[in-house]
């Protein structure tokens, strides 16, 4: 069954006819073709598809399109600033080698945001059972975890100085 | 003045901006004007012959356009897919290579085996209707393990191979191996399994087969870490098509470790589809297919026997070892428990006279193939192991057991009893830059402060040895290789200056957007900026065979250095010709071109603006243009090697194994940029100690169903299970026969990794009794073992 649904998508209305079977995934992926946002699995297991959902990550395989309908979603097209700038985070990474094939790095940062927003100070241990829901098969973590320590720390110098 | 983005720089990846805004292009992101998509059905049982196949009802389903089984291949004359590998037996006979088919002919052999597929508007519909195809399975008894498929009853696969036996191969000198155990003072003996692995690059495999009617052109994009080798395989030996009608691009490509160098039934199907349907088509695999149908790793069953002397130096091993090929030979799936295993035995020791036996078995699995240091884990982790069993018998400390038997840096080039002839390498200065590092005398006391805690410590150590860069072609072709094991790459100098660097090997993680533009920008004197890297596309990039066992920059590399030399050259006669002088004249350094003992220079980009617009230049002598190709074809393998060190805390209440320290101390000859290189190692330890304490690949015996089939039960290792690591390398030792020097790193975590987490278990759990644990040492078996020794005591 077809139904029309209606989200905010990395700031900008959109509008379009789902089955209600199609995944947000797959609606991002397929109807939008926002293919930053992965695929890795099939029993939402391993955090290649997360997105942020009214500012909270959400495995995109998990929830239905219809489910988000109303909902702002951000995925890993929309972090940058309009002029190219970087997300701390998505800098953070790239200064700390914290990705190889790139196949894991859209859903490790969206998660690592959402791990920074919501802990005022980060450890390595709460790092690295934050990701716990984040395969990467290529970095050994080791690098990752470097770059969501200095990700986090570079997001709460941004929101001080713009307290 | 040193290039600040030149070799040794750790220079930041350049295609890290397209990975971290969304903005990479895997297989499954193309979508090309007018494509469908195919839902393969596969096989729910392990062995079954199939008595009728209806495809009625699903072809009259939503959106279906096609419906394709191993009969319309058949009837195309569609060949099955080619093994790259001929391996003789002992006897000299050929291995047996059963047909391969791409979809079933009359019989299935493992779960996940295609039997047909299904092409439709859109994936749901392709999937849906595949659930009305009706098939008739006349079910047969299943053999998964290797051993048992060897049994006179066991149930037989193919025809073609009496007893599921594909070779009975061996290498060696048997007699001097005896009369070394005949003078021994100890022989030790160890039995282990080393645990079949699913690899899992985090990016399902995927391809897009396109048919182009106006020219007869075939297209095919596809999650590969070689096109070109695709290109040959399936265009001359599957489907017949002629190279020049058919395309092969391997676009962004998440994650490879061995399982996309393949050519799979898949790639064939969508490209010989496309033409029959005369629409392009997708098919990307869900994760469960992945672990249905991508070559799975390891699975071997070893004896052996270490014969040494009174003081403890190795006099001969003895190794006889079951490979379990899975139901159907993957692409170099034969030459992995040969040629990549035993001729590995060696290890770092001076061991002289070793002797290995390998049955090859097919059985009713998926196929088995190279994964993430291919044989290599496996030899290492059967030397590592032996050692310390060694030690604790004889009663020597396992660091100066293997201290006595390093092979000394003095001591090469070395030739080793199992045909491998090591170039370089300093094994002691590994060990002693990695004992400070884990700090080995202080381990007693971090011992006996786990035990007040009630915890077990343990500390494991493994040298390796990675043969990297398989070569030379010659030698590779004798020992059965079905193909050339060269690189090759294209320097393309624009008027301007900037260069396009094209190479036949494949980045799929590695960072060679950045590496290889290293070497480029520092030897030309030139901004990284201004050098581009082509790669996988065979319609760019003249020839290449990808990227696999460590080898792109010793091969790969070298054939950009050669590329350069070339240009060098060129240049050098056109920077002559514009100076005046004579090229002999013509001195280079960091990219500017000068007449010796002059100050007449010109810059590389002068130059190349000249070679583009050649208004005065001889043409009977100076051809135009600056743009040179090579291939280089390597003088012998590559041998890193190093030294890992492991220390574990076991909970004995629980069985559970933590990591707390790790410290790598490797030799890879030169390094170019040690940030990729910690990254490679870094990723390498955790597949390491993935095999060791989390991944197992688990058959019923009965059914043949896979158990593990999904991130559910098969135990990937997650940031929460592993530490960060300690690592150091040095350069001092660099490969004496590539002109950068340099000998690969990408598999090296991954051979020491699993052997020094073993050796840690071990140790740890020494107190209980406890010699000898297979893999993976998760927290139930680790707790029964603790628990039978209990029981017995
Ligand atoms: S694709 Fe969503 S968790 Fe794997
Ligand atoms: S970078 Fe390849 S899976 Fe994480």
């Amino acid at each position: 069954m077809a139904r029309t649904i209606t989200l905010t998508v990395n700031g900008a209305k959109v509008t379009r006819e789902v089955e209600s079977r199609t995944l947000l995934v797959q609606f991002l992926r397929e109807h939008l073709e926002l293919t930053g946002t992965h695929i890795g699995c099939d029993t939402s297991q391993c955090g290649a598809c997360v997105v942020h959902v009214d500012g909270r990550s959400v495995k995109s395989c998990t929830m239905l399109a219809v489910q988000a309908d109303g909902a702002a979603v951000t995925t890993i097209e929309g972090l940058a600033a309009a002029d190219g700038t970087l997300h701390p985070m998505q800098a953070a990474f790239r200064e700390h080698h914290g990705l190889q094939c790139g196949f894991c790095t859209p859903g490790m940062v969206m998660s690592a945001i959402d791990l920074a927003q919501t802990h005022p100070t980060l450890t390595e241990t709460a790092v690295r059972e934050g990701l716990e829901g984040n395969i990467c098969r290529c970095t050994g973590y080791h690098n990752i975890v470097k770059a969501v320590l200095a990700g986090a720390e570079a997001m709460a110098g941004r929101a001080e100085a713009a307290e | 003045m040193a290039h600040p983005d030149g070799i040794g720089a750790r220079v930041r990846r350049r295609e890290d901006l397209r990975f971290l805004t969304g903005r990479g292009t895997y297989t499954d992101d193309i979508n090309r004007p007018g494509q469908v998509h195919a839902w393969i059905l596969r096989s729910p049982y392990a062995h079954a012959r199939i008595t009728a196949i209806d495809t009625t009802a699903a072809a009259a389903a939503p959106g279906v356009l096609a419906i394709f089984t191993g009969a319309d291949l058949a009837a195309d004359k569609v060949n099955g897919l080619p093994c790259g590998w001929l391996i003789h037996s002992k006897d000299g006979s050929p291995m047996k290579e059963p047909p391969h088919p791409a979809l079933a002919q009359g019989k299935v052999r493992h779960v996940g085996d295609q039997v047909a597929v299904v092409i439709a508007e859109t994936r749901s519909q392709a999937r849906d209707a595949a659930e009305l195809i009706t098939v008739d399975y006349d079910d047969l008894p299943a053999v998964v393990s290797s051993v048992a498929a060897l049994k006179p009853d066991a149930p037989l696969l193919h025809d073609e191979a009496p007893g599921n036996l594909c070779y009975d191969w061996h290498l060696g000198d048997l007699a001097a191996t005896e009369a070394a155990f005949a003078h021994a003072a100890h022989v030790v003996t160890l039995d282990v399994v080393n645990n079949r692995l699913v690899p899992n690059a985090m990016e399902p495999r995927a391809a897009i087969g396109e048919y182009d009617r106006t020219g007869g052109d075939y297209t095919l994009y596809t999650t590969s870490q070689n096109p070109h080798v695709i290109r040959l395989l399936m265009g001359a030996f599957v489907l017949g098509i002629p190279e020049h009608k058919l395309r092969v691009v391997a676009p962004d490509v998440g994650g490879g470790f061995g399982s996309k160098i393949y050519h799979y039934a898949e790639e064939a199907i969508v490209t010989w589809a496309a033409k029959k349907v005369g629409r392009p088509i997708k098919w990307t695999a869900e994760r469960s297919e992945s672990f249905l149908s991508d070559a799975h790793g390891r699975d071997h069953v070893t004896h052996a026997e270490l014969a040494l002397d009174a003081n403890g130096k190795f006099l001969g091993l003895k190794v006889s070892t079951v490979a379990n090929l899975g139901a159907y030979l993957s692409t170099f799936s034969t030459s992995i428990p040969t040629y990549l295993y035993a001729t590995l035995l060696a290890g770092q020791y001076t061991t002289p006279a070793i002797y290995a036996e390998v049955k090859a078995v097919f059985t009713n699995t998926v196929p088995v193939d190279a994964y993430r240091g291919a044989g290599r884990p496996e030899a290492c982790y059967l030397i590592e192991r032996l050692v310390d069993v060694a030690a604790r018998e004889i009663g020597i400390d396992k660091v100066e057991l293997r201290r006595r038997n390093l092979i000394p840096a003095s001591a090469m080039p070395y030739q080793t009893p199992v045909a491998l002839q090591y170039d370089s390498g300093d094994y002691v200065r590994n060990l002693d830059l990695a004992l400070p590092l884990i700090d080995y005398a202080g381990f007693p006391a971090r011992k006996a402060e786990a035990a007040a805690r009630g915890k077990l410590r343990g500390i494991g150590f493994a040298t390796y040895i990675e043969a990297c860069g398989i070569a030379p072609s010659n030698v590779a072709g004798a020992l059965g290789a079905r193909a050339g094991l060269y690189e090759s790459a294209e320097v393309r100098f624009h008027p301007t200056g900037s260069v396009t660097l094209f190479t036949g090997s494949h980045s799929h993680g590695q960072s060679h957007e950045t590496t290889f533009a290293q070497l480029v920008a520092e030897r030309f004197g030139i901004p990284i900026d201004n050098v581009e890297i082509v790669h996988g596309d065979t319609a760019k990039v003249p020839f290449g065979m990808g990227t696999y066992g460590s080898r792109s920059l010793a091969v790969g590399g070298s054939a950009i250095v050669k590329a350069m030399d070339k240009v060098e050259a060129k240049a050098k006669k056109i920077a002559a010709h514009m100076l005046e002088a004579a090229a002999s004249d013509i001195e280079v350094k960091e990219g500017k071109f000068t007449v010796a003992g002059t100050d007449k220079s010109l810059s590389i980009a002068e130059i190349a603006l000249s070679a583009y617009v050649p208004h005065n230049f001889p043409l009977d002598e100076l051809e135009p243009g600056l743009d040179e190709q090579a291939f280089y074809d390597p003088k012998n393998f590559t041998f890193p090697n190093g030294c890992h060190i492991c220390e574990v805390e076991i909970d004995p209440d629980t069985g559970v194994t933590k990591v707390v320290n790790f410290v790598a101390a490797d030799d890879f000859g030169r390094v170019i940029n040690p940030m990729v290189v910690e990254g490679q190692v870094h990723g390498g330890i955790v597949q390491g100690i993935g095999q060791a304490l989390h991944e197992n690949c688990v058959y019923d015996p009965e059914s043949g169903q896979l158990i593990t089939g999904s991130y559910m039960d098969y135990c990937m290792p997650r940031a929460d299970d592993v530490p960060s690591f300690t690592l150091a390398y040095h350069e001092e030792a660099p490969c004496t026969h590539n002109p950068l020097g340099v000998k690969g790193c990408g598999e090296a975590g991954t051979i020491g990794g699993s052997a020094a987490v073993m050796n840690a278990v071990v140790d740890a759990l020494a107190e209980f009794g406890i010699t000898h644990l297979d893999m993976p040492a998760s927290p139930e078996r680790v707790w029964q073992a603790i628990r039978a020794q209990r029981k017995a005591a």
